[in-house]
């Protein structure tokens, strides 16, 4: 056959290939119900708390950087999860990492730079450690990281009371005085721009105290950096590159992907470690923010990221799923979370509604499933 | 004339006290499709896994076109021309067309210092393979799951043989097929032998063996039950032979091989 062939029309079709409508094509996109959620919790909202300063600058800085935080661990753990792994030790890396930064600078004077990579160092190895348990044991993850999760918080509560008597270490915030590091995950970026919007009378301003003429919002929190930023690293990771496709083959198939040559048990041990550092990218700004870190920190935190991730559209078995969706999903968290606190709804009913969306989101997946690989 | 593409000279393998593997030899030349038939448990997975880098034999030789040849793992055996297609692990179905196509060799292309995957020249490619083969994948990007079984083990052959493969290894591609998609897997392992590839197609239906096939290996209970080539053999020999009925020492008599 040669290349001139006419037909620059549809080239003859092929009963064989099931024709699939645009509507059913759309749906298949994982992050649809991640988007859909989200106007729709925006509107609800909207809808019932809009006098309630939800929407004012500070409100809307309250439940971004609520939702930050989400977004920010559901990022490695939407990774994780398309690779076909979990990680339930995501809550306890979080409070490990933290007591670590706290011992290091507060106890032992280390300048805070270095207890910073010091955890981020210790988290990542152990991040490696439970995927390299999780390939030579071919256990599931789940198991072992259900151990990480207490073995890791003993660690955190034992290491904290041996070294300063106390489950809570303060003074973080003098320590990271003047350091070089801490501002990347503690400060505020584009103050200069809220100033300016201030001065103009776009923002309110504090017309009392001590920072008077100052806005009540001063700048874009680096948690927020640092979630847009993982999200984009993640998306583009995933979508665009080579290591991307293999994320989705070690998940989709891993005998099947290894037998092509994809080298699934590096891809996997970097998507554990690549969780810990998100972990801990969390557990540092908490750390930098609060001044002082504590041993219970990130409790249930495991699962909040594996509720969003599910939420924004990934499949629990792994091998489908988005980072836009994942970040989505946070959002919708965040912003579930602190609308319903503005709207002065009881907050246990919160874990309700949290629950039904869970609900929700995994049959709308188990569907979308179901039309992927072609209703079988 | 040259070597063989592939010359396997006495394999043998153990696991454990199992002896899967007593010596088994095979040679496949180029442009040529060489069926390993056996019944279950007769030892074709262990050899196929043997040839493609899955296992080490513990004794045996290994030729490649003429140059002895020692894998330590799948990737050896991808980087030397030998691709291997499994029956049900062919492609994954939540993964798109294209993105199945070029798993573990995704073409990339630079922006900046970053390397990214060139998805337009892959959905190109992708399209341009699936019409020579006859499936019109409007689009690349739809998920594999949207094929039929025959599509995807097609797919799968198409991809190994434009990743460069020089020897396929077809794991029972048709054991799960209806008839009208045997048929067109093996419509397109005839093309495949067409354009100079070695083939090595495993079945226990000696059918779909016969209608392809340019020689015919049997194995029973880990050996080799002898060689026939195409035309000196029937059909109803090949099903005996699997079947290891006392024809066997017939057939080697006719084919004049050695055990």
């Amino acid at each position: 056959m040669t290349s001139d062939v006419e037909t620059p029309d549809a080239p003859p079709q092929d009963e064989r290939v099931k024709k699939i409508s645009r509507f059913r094509k759309a749906m298949i996109r994982p992050e649809l119900g991640a988007i859909a959620g989200t106007i729709l919790v925006f509107m609800l909202f909207l809808a019932i708390a809009r006098d309630t300063g939800m929407f004012s600058p500070q409100g809307v800085m309250t439940w971004s950087t609520v939702s930050a935080q989400f977004i920010i661990i559901a990022v490695g753990a939407c990774l994780l999860m398309i690779a076909g792994e979990f990680d339930l030790s995501v809550g306890s890396m979080i409070g490990f990492a933290g007591i670590i930064i706290a011992i290091t600078s507060v106890s032992w004077g280390w300048p805070v730079w270095l207890s910073i990579i010091t955890a981020f160092i210790l988290a990542m190895a152990i991040g490696a450690l439970n995927g390299y348990l999780v390939i030579k044991t071919g256990l599931p993850s789940f198991i072992v990281t259900l151990a990480f999760l207490y073995i890791l918080r003993g660690l955190t509560i034992f290491g904290a009371i041996a070294t300063t008597r106390r489950t809570i270490i303060g003074g973080v915030r003098e320590a990271a005085e003047g350091d070089w590091l801490a501002p990347l995950f503690g400060g505020t970026i584009l103050t200069g721009l809220f100033q300016w919007l201030a001065d103009i009378g776009l923002l309110e301003t504090f017309t009392r105290g001590t920072r008077v003429g100052q806005p009540i919002v001063d700048g874009i929190p680096m948690l927020i950096v640092w979630a847009l930023g993982l999200v984009v690293f993640g998306h583009i990771l995933l979508t665009r590159t080579q290591f991307g496709n293999w994320i989705y083959a070690s998940g989709g198939d891993a005998r099947a992907a290894r037998y092509v040559g994809v080298p699934v048990n590096r891809v996997k041990i970097l998507m554990f470690m690549f969780t810990a550092f998100c972990a801990t990218v969390f557990a540092t700004a908490q750390v930098i923010e609060f001044g002082s870190a504590a041993a219970d920190r990130g409790l249930l935190k495991e699962f909040e990221a594996i509720i969003s991730v599910v939420i924004g559209g990934a499949l629990l078995t792994g091998g489908y799923g988005s980072v836009v969706g994942a970040a989505l999903g946070a959002l919708i968290f965040g912003v579930v979370q602190q609308g319903l606190f503005f709207a002065g709804v009881e907050s246990s009913l919160f874990r309700v509604f949290l629950g039904i969306i869970l609900l929700l989101a995994v049959i709308l997946n188990t569907y979308i499933r179901r039309i992927i690989t072609g209703e079988r | 004339m040259a070597a063989p593409l592939i010359e396997m000279r006495d394999i043998e393998k153990h696991f454990g006290s199992v002896i899967a593997l007593g010596g088994v030899s095979l040679t496949v030349n180029a442009g040529e499709v060489h069926c390993l038939l056996g019944d279950n448990g007769a030892g074709k997975s262990t050899f196929i896994k043997t040839m493609s880098g899955v296992h080490k034999p513990n004794a045996g030789e290994m030729y490649m076109e003429g140059e002895k040849v020692v894998f330590d793992s799948a990737r050896d055996a991808i980087d030397r021309g030998i691709a291997t297609v499994y029956q049900d692990l062919a492609m994954i179905p939540l993964m798109s067309v294209t993105r199945n196509f070029f798993m573990g060799r995704e073409p990339t292309k630079k922006i900046g210092p970053f390397r990214f995957i060139d998805f337009e020249e892959a959905h190109r490619i992708t399209k341009e393979e699936m019409m020579k083969i006859g499936i019109d994948v409007r689009d690349p990007d739809q998920a594999v799951g949207t094929l039929s079984g025959g599509e995807r083990q097609t797919v799968a052959i198409a991809r190994a043989v434009h990743s460069g493969a020089k020897l396929l290894i077809l794991d029972e591609p048709t054991s799960a097929l209806g008839v009208r998609q045997t048929a067109m897997v093996l419509k397109y392992v005839n093309m495949v032998r067409e354009r100079g590839l070695g083939v090595v197609f495993i079945t226990h239906n000696v059918r779909h063996a016969m209608a392809v096939g340019d020689r015919f290996t049997v194995l029973n209970r880990g050996q080799t039950l002898g060689t026939a080539v195409r035309g000196e053999i029937e059909q109803d020999d090949l099903q005996n032979m699997m079947a290891g009925g006392q024809d066997l020492q017939d057939l080697s008599d006719e084919t004049g091989d050695a055990e």
